[in-house]
This record gives structure tokens, C-alpha cells and sequence, in this order.
């Protein structure tokens, strides 16, 4: 402890005196709980919507509304609930923040929705991506996808184009069973046939019999789902088993070709065809201002959908704050549901039912271009309902 | 059919090659090591390095990955190692554990959490035809280079000087110090040995098994299986062990999908069953 100087207590003097007319020009800072995996096996999310949300304050200014936003940013693991849930009750009893946000997965978003029911606080998830998370909390609102979302289209637009019989492979967890639920009922309303149905437990050594039964099984298109960074191993194998030349089409959803690591599939990944939501490729001058900006901040990592859903969570909370003009959670809450806005991945907005995103899912396909690999979108699917 | 049954072998003789070096540990000098995993690990991001950002050979990342990973368990086990070979297993448990996590932590931290990607030579992707079924190229490498490395292991066990004196040590250390064997350098070398291998078949298993921080863990289960199942203290038992296993994962997946990842277990309780101590065990 320093003992208080003459010109430290005429510095707080001042400050004191000038409080007031500080108040007028800027309220209290807007405090952020942001909670986020920056460590463990799901690390890349939380390193992209971190670097996205940053990104966000350098380009737009840390002063919105007349407040400052405050980001506190927490580390839960990505691997406990009980950790998220811990960090979030910290973050609203004792650093009083007003919004809760982030999430990288579906139990960690579960485990913190009572908190937000409690404290009355918007909980922006920015990556889980699970369909029931808005429905464990009037308070939760979402700016990433769904699984049905993403994969519904996949699996119409496969049966449009002349793939008669599909396999599906996934990986045998929620969101996996999620996926495949969706894939074969869409696909078998679309008049497609159902050839085989597998599941890979979640720590799996090696994806060799599974492809060898689907090669054998000649199916016209194999959808995958897995964790994401599991898609390079699926595919390495796909293409040493030659299911490419036995005709086998490679499709799915586009988390399995993450923009994160697609470049270090290597040539194995060239013509896999999936749908998502957003691309790095994605043609529009907003996406050009956002991935300058993303690069700004982190130089070496591309943009993956993960901090695309960061960096519209900082444009919902800003927008929302705007409209309120308060940080009061509800009227947050209120101003959140039914905005719209343009985002980096094309027109999106906030169902006010169902407080979960609505936004246009494309259909891409791998190609390579000036020596870096990207998902090159060539299909659109308006509008499509979370 | 015969595909399966080559893939089997395949992923049950890289198996042996990740566990051989625990075996050894546990079995020869009475220590459970449940890090060896991380040596398995380090082995799989050298060759990363070496293959992926200094473009060096493949042929040539693979003596690399057994020198640093075998240099690395060198300077561990007399840095720390030594010093826990007569204390609880217990004690060893805690200590290998902890280092597990460290070695996570490190790998995190030098490289990401992501999963390593490599892009093999061309003349080991591919398929070959064999006239009964097709088998990739790079499945029959590492058939013929783990049968090579379970012949040399073997034959270097019971037929070399060294290998007699490490039976020696194993079966009675201060009796085997008396005839003037020095046996804390025989196990420095032995550890050396096995955590090289470990770094080897580390390296090998990038392409299939895949490589990221959380390795150590995933594969310790498998790794220990084959060595309840082998038994500890020979070369051939956890070697049959690993072929018997890596077939019947495999085959399993194939036939009953929806059974997935039991199969191997089932294996594992029905072989102990029949044979509590290890395949090739003597009954006591």
C-alpha cells in the first residue's frame, strides 16, 4: 500500500468533481460475461470467437450507446459444466455482469441456463450448437446454428441432385444422433433410400471398417457428422479405401470442414460437398470487412463459423443495448428478440418465439484456389428457420 | 473379408509397437508407467515437425522419432524415473499420471490443441491389389515394419548378452548386481528402448490413429489391455495380445457397428477369463 500524496488525492479530487459530467458523456461500462473453452480439446472455438469478439471492439469501438462495452473473459475447459456453471455464478454475483455469453458446447450451455433464469440476464450462446439449448431458458438467445439447421438442406439438396441411396457415418454422441435423425428423414421425404446407418464411438481409434462396410454397401453418397477435427482422419480414409473412384460421393455438414484447419487436410478433401452456414469464402463486402478485421487480431488463424456466431453476439448485444438504452436484463432480453441485422455470412435474424438465429445455409464445395483450400459456395438456401 | 483381416493386423501390430515399451516397464522392472503414452506422443509431433514444416523424408522421420522420444526417456528416467522404482506403485501411478497431464499441457502449448495432419509420400498412399482383396500401402508398411521390430525385440531378448542380462536383473536385481551386472544402466537402456518405441509407433500411428494432445490418454486404455492381456513380462504375449485385439476391434466394427467400442472389451474380459496371466503365461 502507498501511502496517499498530495497529488494522488488532488487526482481523486478532481476525478471526483468531474464524475458527474463523466456520468452524462458515459454511463457505466456494459460488463460482458464471456465464457469460453481457451483451453483443453475444444481450444479452437474459444481462440476464434475471443479473437472474433476482439476484432469486433477494434473495428466498432469499445463505446456503444454511450457505454463502454467490458469483455471478462473466463476459461471454463470446454469440458465440465459444473466449471461453466461455477464461472457464470461468479461473473453475475460478484463481477455483476449483464449479459452472459459464449458457450462452445451443448452441456456447458445446459449446465449455465439457470443462472440465466435466475439472475434474469441474457445468455448470448455464440457456438453450442445443439436444437433444444433456447428451450432451457427464456433468457437464451443464439447467433450460431443448429444441427437441423445445417443439416436439412444436405440432404434435400442430395436428393435433388441425383443421389439415389445414402450411408451415413456418425459420430455416436448427442449432436451425432442429432444429425443423422435429421439426415434420413429429410432425405427419405425427398424419395432418397437409406442404404446403411453407422455410428463410431466418440474415441475411436481408427475409421478403417467403417469405410470398408460403406464401400461395400455402394451407396450413391456418404454423409458424415463428426467432431470437427475428426473429419481429416474420415477422409484420409476415404480416399486411401478408393471409395472416391468407387463412385461414392463425400457430403455433410460443414463444422467437418472447418475453415480453421481445412487447409491442413491436404489435397484429400478437394470436391467434398457440405452445407453450412457460413464460409471464410463467402462473397460479400461485409465478410471482407469482417475477416480483414479477424486477421488483424490473429494473423495466423482463418475464420470459422465459431467466430462468426462471436462476432454477431457483440453485434446482437450492441445493437440491443442501442435500442434499450439500458442495461437492465429484460429490456436487453426485449430489444434481443426478433432483431435483425447483415451479417458477415448474409441476412440473419433472431426469432422473437424462439430466440434462436434464422439465417441462409449454403451449399459449398472444396477447391482449391491460389494454393489454400476453401469451401467455395455454389447453392443457397433462404432463410432457413432454426 | 481378407481386407478386414489385414486391417486387423495392421492397427493390432501398430498397437504392439505404442505398448511393447510399457510391457517392458511393467513387467521387466516393475514399474507402472502410465505416461508411456506420452513418449508415443512426443514420437508423433517430431515426426510432424519434421516431415510437415522441415520437409525431411518420411524414411528419415522415422529413426528420428525413436532417437528423440528414446534420448527423452533417457533423461526423464535418470532425472526422475530412477528415483521412484522402489517406492509404492501407488506412487508411480501418481507420478506417471501427473506427467501425463503435464506432457498434454506442453503439446497444447508448442503445437495447439488441433489434430495433426500428415501427408504421407506417394508411395505409401494407395491401394494395392493382392488378388484376394485390396489392402492401402501405407496398412502394409506398418505390417512389415512391426513384424520386423516384434522379431528384433524378441530375438534381441533371449539371444543377445544384453537381453540375458536383463532377464537376470528382472528375475533377481541384487543377486544380478553381485555377479557384477550393472543394472541401474540396464534399465536406463531398457527405458530408453521402450519409450523410443513408444515415440516410433507414435510416429507410425499419425496417419491412422491420428495425433493431438489428448493422445496419451485415448490410447492408455488400449495400451494396457494389451498388456493385461499379453501379460507383462515377455515379448510375444502382448505382441499376440495386440494381433488378437486389433482383428477382433476391427472385424467387430465391421460386422456389429452398433456394438462399436465394447467389442474390444468383451475380447479383453473373455481372454482374461481363460487366461489370467497373460497368453503365454507359465501357470504359476
Amino acid at each position: 500500500m502507498s501511502r496517499p500524496t498530495r497529488r494522488g488525492l488532488l487526482a481523486g479530487g478532481t476525478a471526483l468533481l468531474a464524475a458527474p459530467g463523466l456520468a452524462r458523456a458515459q454511463a457505466e461500462p456494459l460488463k460482458i460475461g464471456l465464457i469460453l473453452p481457451m483451453t483443453g480439446p475444444f481450444a479452437s472455438t474459444g481462440r476464434q470467437i475471443d479473437a472474433a469478439t476482439r476484432a469486433w471492439l477494434r473495428t466498432n469501438g469499445e463505446v456503444q450507446a454511450g457505454r463502454r462495452l467490458e469483455i471478462l473473459l473466463r476459461d471454463d475447459g470446454g469440458v465440465q459444466p459444473d466449471t461453466t456453471r461455477r464461472l457464470a455464478q461468479e461473473l453475475v454475483v460478484r463481477d455483476k455482469v449483464k449479459v452472459l455469453a459464449g458457450f462452445g458446447l451443448t452441456p456447458l450451455a445446459l449446465a449455465t441456463a439457470p443462472i440465466a433464469t435466475e439472475a434474469k440476464l441474457p445468455m448470448v450462446v455464440m457456438a453450442a450448437a445443439t436444437a433444444i439449448i433456447p428451450q432451457r431458458s427464456p433468457y437464451i438467445l443464439r447467433t450460431s446454428f443448429t444441427l437441423p439447421q445445417v443439416t436439412a438442406p444436405i440432404a434435400e439438396w442430395a436428393a435433388r441432385n441425383g443421389i439415389r441411396s445414402a450411408a451415413t457415418l456418425v459420430t455416436d454422441f448427442a449432436p451425432g444422433h442429432d444429425a443423422e435423425g435429421v439426415f434420413k428423414a429429410r432425405f427419405a421425404a425427398a424419395g432418397g433410400r437409406m442404404a446403411l446407418e453407422l455410428r463410431s464411438p466418440l474415441r475411436n481409434p481408427d475409421y478403417a471398417p467403417f469405410l470398408q462396410r460403406v464401400k461395400d454397401a455402394k451407396p450413391d453418397a456418404l454423409f458424415i457428422f463428426c467432431p470437427s477435427g475428426e473429419g481429416a482422419a474420415i477422409m484420409k480414409q476415404f480416399q486411401e479405401r478408393g471409395l472416391k473412384e468407387a463412385g461414392i460421393k463425400l457430403i455433410g455438414t460443414g463444422d467437418v470442414m472447418d475453415d480453421d484447419i481445412l487447409n491442413s487436410f491436404g489435397p484429400d478433401a478437394l470436391g467434398t460437398i457440405t452445407s453450412h452456414h457460413y464460409s471464410a469464402a463467402h462473397d460479400s463486402p461485409e465478410n471482407a470487412a469482417f475477416t480483414a478485421a479477424f486477421r488483424a487480431v490473429a494473423p495466423n488463424m482463418r475464420p470459422n463459423f465459431m467466430a462468426v456466431g462471436g462476432w454477431d453476439g457483440m453485434t446482437l448485444i450492441a445493437e440491443s443495448l442501442k435500442a434499450a438504452n439500458d442495461t437492465d436484463g429484460d429490456k436487453l432480453l426485449a430489444a434481443m428478440k426478433g432483431r435483425s441485422w447483415l451479417s458477415p455470412r448474409g441476412p440473419v435474424t433472431i426469432a422473437a418465439e424462439t430466440r434462436d438465429i434464422t439465417q441462409d445455409v449454403y451449399i459449398r464445395r472444396v477447391e482449391s484456389r491460389e494454393g489454400q483450400l476453401w469451401n467455395l459456395e455454389f447453392d443457397r438456401i433462404a432463410q432457413v428457420a432454426a | 473379408m481378407l481386407t478386414i483381416l489385414l486391417d486387423g493386423i495392421a492397427s493390432g501390430m501398430l498397437l504392439f509397437v505404442l505398448a511393447c515399451g510399457l510391457s517392458v516397464t511393467m513387467g521387466l522392472m516393475n514399474f507402472v508407467n502410465l505416461a508411456h503414452g506420452a513418449f508415443g506422443m512426443a514420437g508423433g509431433y517430431v515426426l510432424v515437425v519434421l516431415l510437415q514444416r522441415w520437409g525431411w523424408p518420411f524414411l528419415a522421420c522415422l529413426p528420428a522419432a525413436f532417437l528423440a522420444t528414446a534420448l527423452l526417456g533417457l533423461l526423464l528416467e535418470r532425472t526422475l524415473y530412477a528415483r521412484l522404482y522402489r517406492r509404492e506403485h501407488l506412487d508411480q501411478v501418481l507420478f506417471s499420471i501427473g506427467l501425463v497431464f503435464m506432457a498434454g499441457a506442453t503439446a497444447d502449448w508448442l503445437m495447439g490443441a488441433q489434430q495433426q495432419i500428415i501427408q504421407l509420400p506417394a508411395w505409401l498412399s494407395g491401394r494395392v491389389d493382392l488378388g484376394i482383396g485390396e489392402l492401402g500401402r501405407y496398412r502394409i508398411f506398418l505390417i512389415l515394419v512391426c513384424a520386423g521390430i516384434v522379431a528384433g525385440l524378441q530375438l534381441g531378448l533371449l539371444r543377445t548378452r544384453f537381453g540375458a542380462q536383463l532377464r537376470a536383473a528382472v528375475d533377481d536385481a541384487t543377486v544380478a548386481r553381485g555377479l557384477g551386472i550393472p543394472v541401474p544402466r540396464l534399465f536406463a537402456i531398457t527405458f530408453a528402448l521402450g519409450s523410443g518405441l513408444a515415440g516410433l509407433g507414435g510416429a507410425l500411428g499419425v496417419e491412422v490413429l491420428g495425433l493431438d494432445p489428448t493422445f496419451p490418454l485415448k490410447y492408455l486404455v488400449y495400451m494396457l489391455i494389451v498388456v493385461a492381456v499379453g501379460g507383462a513380462n515377455t515379448i510375444l504375449g502382448p505382441a499376440l495380445a495386440a494381433l488378437l485385439l486389433g482383428v477382433v476391434d476391427v472385424a467387430g466394427k465391421y460386422w456389429l457397428p452398433q456394438l462399436g467400442a465394447f467389442i474390444i472389451y468383451t475380447a479383453m474380459v473373455a481372454l482374461l477369463l481363460l487366461r489370467p496371466h497373460g497368453l503365454l503365461a507359465k501357470q504359476a
